[in-house]
């Protein structure tokens, strides 16, 4: 039974992942840049929410919605002015400029909130699922983190294949320039892959804030880079990958913590990823990129 | 006979006499008396972080690749040889003897590691190097936190869980203690010490960087596809790259170990890594002379403005992420370096033109 337990929990903090690295995802196939900051942003994320809850005593749902927009905006203004003026420039320049953006927000948030972290009210109101008389109980936030992740897969799945906007973000992230003379605006197409990004950051800041109620200005630092690991596990740029990567580093964390060592959790997940890197660069679903001359 | 001095000959031999003329300075200001107990307890972390950052520039400035596992190199460094000076203290008393021993063995089992780690992850290019290097420093930082170390007359216990595990003998002593981190190191670091090993890092990075070596990785980091195909073995140069980076970030850190006596792996995190790569990004990428002021200031100002108790300090970290943005979009946008290069180059034809001497003041 406890066997039990922490797959479910691990497919719940798994499910969480997946929607984050959702978010390197998009940004990574389409910009080709690895967003540092997107971690940052399910962080104010959640302090939006909290904020718009406690303070302006929201309902959750709105306070959420709230959130989606706040981070689109911030997704959008980080994008035009940090990331734009580097579309030219070297990856070493630009992975820089996301770390300085990523700490910014960090302590942005560590000024205004302050050091102590904040107990955040769980958003989601659903019945718990008690499962062999009662020996396991799904929590409301699991079931929640489950049916929204694959929501937000399928989704997204058809807006990226069935859409037009959709079908600009694939051209862009084939062929920069071809999708320029084909008549796809580029610029726009990357603020739109930020701006989904960053409200897929936002949902995924209420759904970790729920299931783990602390809230502080470097939440979502570790959980960032985590997700970054399941993206590059399923295969980045992939979709369907991220789904498949979050769940699975996600329960590789939970039994690791359960059965190894609660403090190598965080060093097995990295493991992980030097060995994925090592056997199979490419991840579970990537396609491989040959390099232009 | 003119004597010819190459121009890379004259920017290192500047750069050693800044150095010695900073020690120097240095010295005479502390036998005068007047220097603060703050800023005497500066002098070994200036070294330290000089060190890390110039070392950290050579994989980042001379290879163009981000490795922000700096601080787990330093991790390595600082154990490794702390765990070698408890167990020798009694035995080699001599500290000129232990303390350089100790230093080599710092620098040489981060050198290892850096080794070790970079044959499978140097393939990989940018992001997925730059990541790598994060998750290898986090996982280096979890191992040593958890990690317990005892010493008896069997030699060396080692223990992941706890510290009765490691079944000691009752008059062994203990070295690391999970968490907790390492207690009893001596302290061997002086001022003296860390400024003669700056000075051979100098001396090391310098000779590196012009040597055949150091020009193959430049060819590597300018255009790899050229470089690998004149025949370059582009993984050969960056493990060495990467292995020399790591020896002296293991160096550094067996400096900082030997300075306090208590030393948690916590301390070095992630946000050491990216303090010293902000001494680089600030000190100029790829300028090694820049790496160590970067290193002196941004280390001296923080404390210098603590003392005066300006409310500064709690925006510290927040003023240095706005530096490494706006560094990077200033040096890295074309539009914008081109207007800077235009208008300095205006300031000089107006300065050489006119030759009065306030002008040639502020020159």
């Amino acid at each position: 039974m406890a066997f039990l337990d922490n797959l479910i929990n691990g497919i719940s903090l798994g499910s969480i992942y997946a929607v984050i690295a959702l978010g390197y995802t998009l940004v990574y196939g389409i910009a080709k840049m690895l967003n540092f900051a997107h971690g940052d942003v399910i962080m104010v994320g959640g302090y939006v929410i909290f904020t718009a809850m406690t303070s302006w005593n929201l309902n959750p749902y709105l306070s959420v919605l709230v959130a989606m927009i706040a981070c689109t905006v911030l997704g959008i203004t980080i994008e035009k002015i940090a990331y734009k003026p580097l579309r030219q420039a070297t990856s070493l320049a630009v992975l820089i400029t996301a770390i300085g953006v990523s700490y910014f927000l960090q302590n942005i948030a560590l000024i205004i909130f302050g050091e102590k972290p904040v107990t955040f009210t769980s958003v989601v109101d659903l019945p718990k699922i008690s499962l062999f008389d009662g020996k396991i109980i799904i929590k409301s936030e699991t079931t929640a983190a489950v049916i929204i992740s694959v929501l937000i897969v399928v989704g997204l799945s058809l807006f990226v294949n069935k859409t037009k906007s959709g079908r600009a973000m694939q051209a862009v992230s084939e062929d920069k320039d071809a999708a320029r003379l084909m008549g796809v605006n580029v610029n726009r197409t990357i603020s739109l892959t930020f701006a989904i990004g960053s409200a897929l950051a936002a949902i995924a800041g209420a759904l970790l804030c729920s299931a783990y109620p602390v809230l502080s200005n470097t939440t979502g630092a570790m959980p960032g880079i985590k997700a970054f690991v399941a993206a590059v596990f399923g295969g980045i740029g992939s979709i369907p990958g991220s789904m498949i990567g979050g769940i699975l580093i996600g329960v590789i964390e939970i039994m690791g913590r359960a059965y190894i060592s609660p403090q190598l959790a965080d060093a097995i997940v990295f493991a992980v990823l030097i060995i994925v890197l090592i056997v199979k660069p490419t991840g579970i679903l990537g396609k491989k990129v040959s390099e232009k001359v | 006979m003119k004597l010819k001095i190459k121009p890379h000959t004259r920017k290192s031999f500047l750069t050693y006499a800044l150095v010695i003329a900073a020690f120097t300075a240095t010295q005479i200001y502390i036998s005068s008396g007047s220097a603060s107990n703050m800023f005497q307890g500066l002098l070994v972390p200036f070294c330290v972080y000089s060190i890390a950052a110039a070392s950290l520039n050579l994989t980042v400035g001379i290879l163009g690749e981000l490795s922000l596992g700096q601080a787990g190199f330093m991790c390595i460094g600082a154990y490794s040889s702390a765990i070698f000076s408890v167990v020798t203290k009694d035995t080699i008393t001599n500290v000129w003897i232990r303390f350089p021993i100790a230093l080599l063995i710092g620098g040489i089992f981060a050198a290892i590691f850096g080794v070790l780690i970079g044959i499978p992850v140097l393939r990989l290019r940018g992001d997925y190097l730059a990541i790598v290097t994060l998750a290898f420093g986090e996982i280096i930082k979890n191992v040593f936190a958890a990690l317990y170390v005892g010493y008896d007359s069997k030699g060396l216990h080692f223990s992941m869980t706890s510290q009765g595990d490691l079944g000691l003998e009752p008059d062994g002593t203990m070295l690391i203690k999970g968490a907790l981190g390492i207690s009893g190191t001596p302290k061997d670091s002086t001022f003296v010490i860390g400024f003669v090993l700056l000075l051979l890092t100098l001396i090391i990075l310098y000779n590196f960087i012009y040597s055949r070596t150091g020009r193959a990785v430049m060819s590597i980091r300018d255009n790899r596809i050229a470089a690998e195909s004149v025949g370059l073995n582009i993984t050969k140069y960056k493990l060495i790259t990467f292995g020399l980076t790591a020896f002296l970030a293991g160096i550094s850190g067996a400096l900082f170990s030997h300075n306090l006596s208590i030393l948690q792996a916590s301390k070095f995190d992630y946000n050491l890594s990216i303090l010293i790569l902000v001494f680089v990004v600030l000190g100029g990428i790829g300028s090694i002379r820049g790496s160590v002021i970067a290193a002196i200031v941004l280390t001296y100002l923080p404390e210098a403005l603590r003392k005066t108790g300006s409310s500064l300090t709690n925006y510290r970290m927040l003023i240095y992420s706005v530096i490494l943005i706006v560094m990077m979009i200033f040096t890295s946008n074309a539009k914008i370096r081109g207007f800077f290069s235009a208008q300095f180059m205006k300031l000089k034809r107006l300065v050489i033109k006119d030759k009065t001497p306030a002008v040639k003041e502020a020159e």
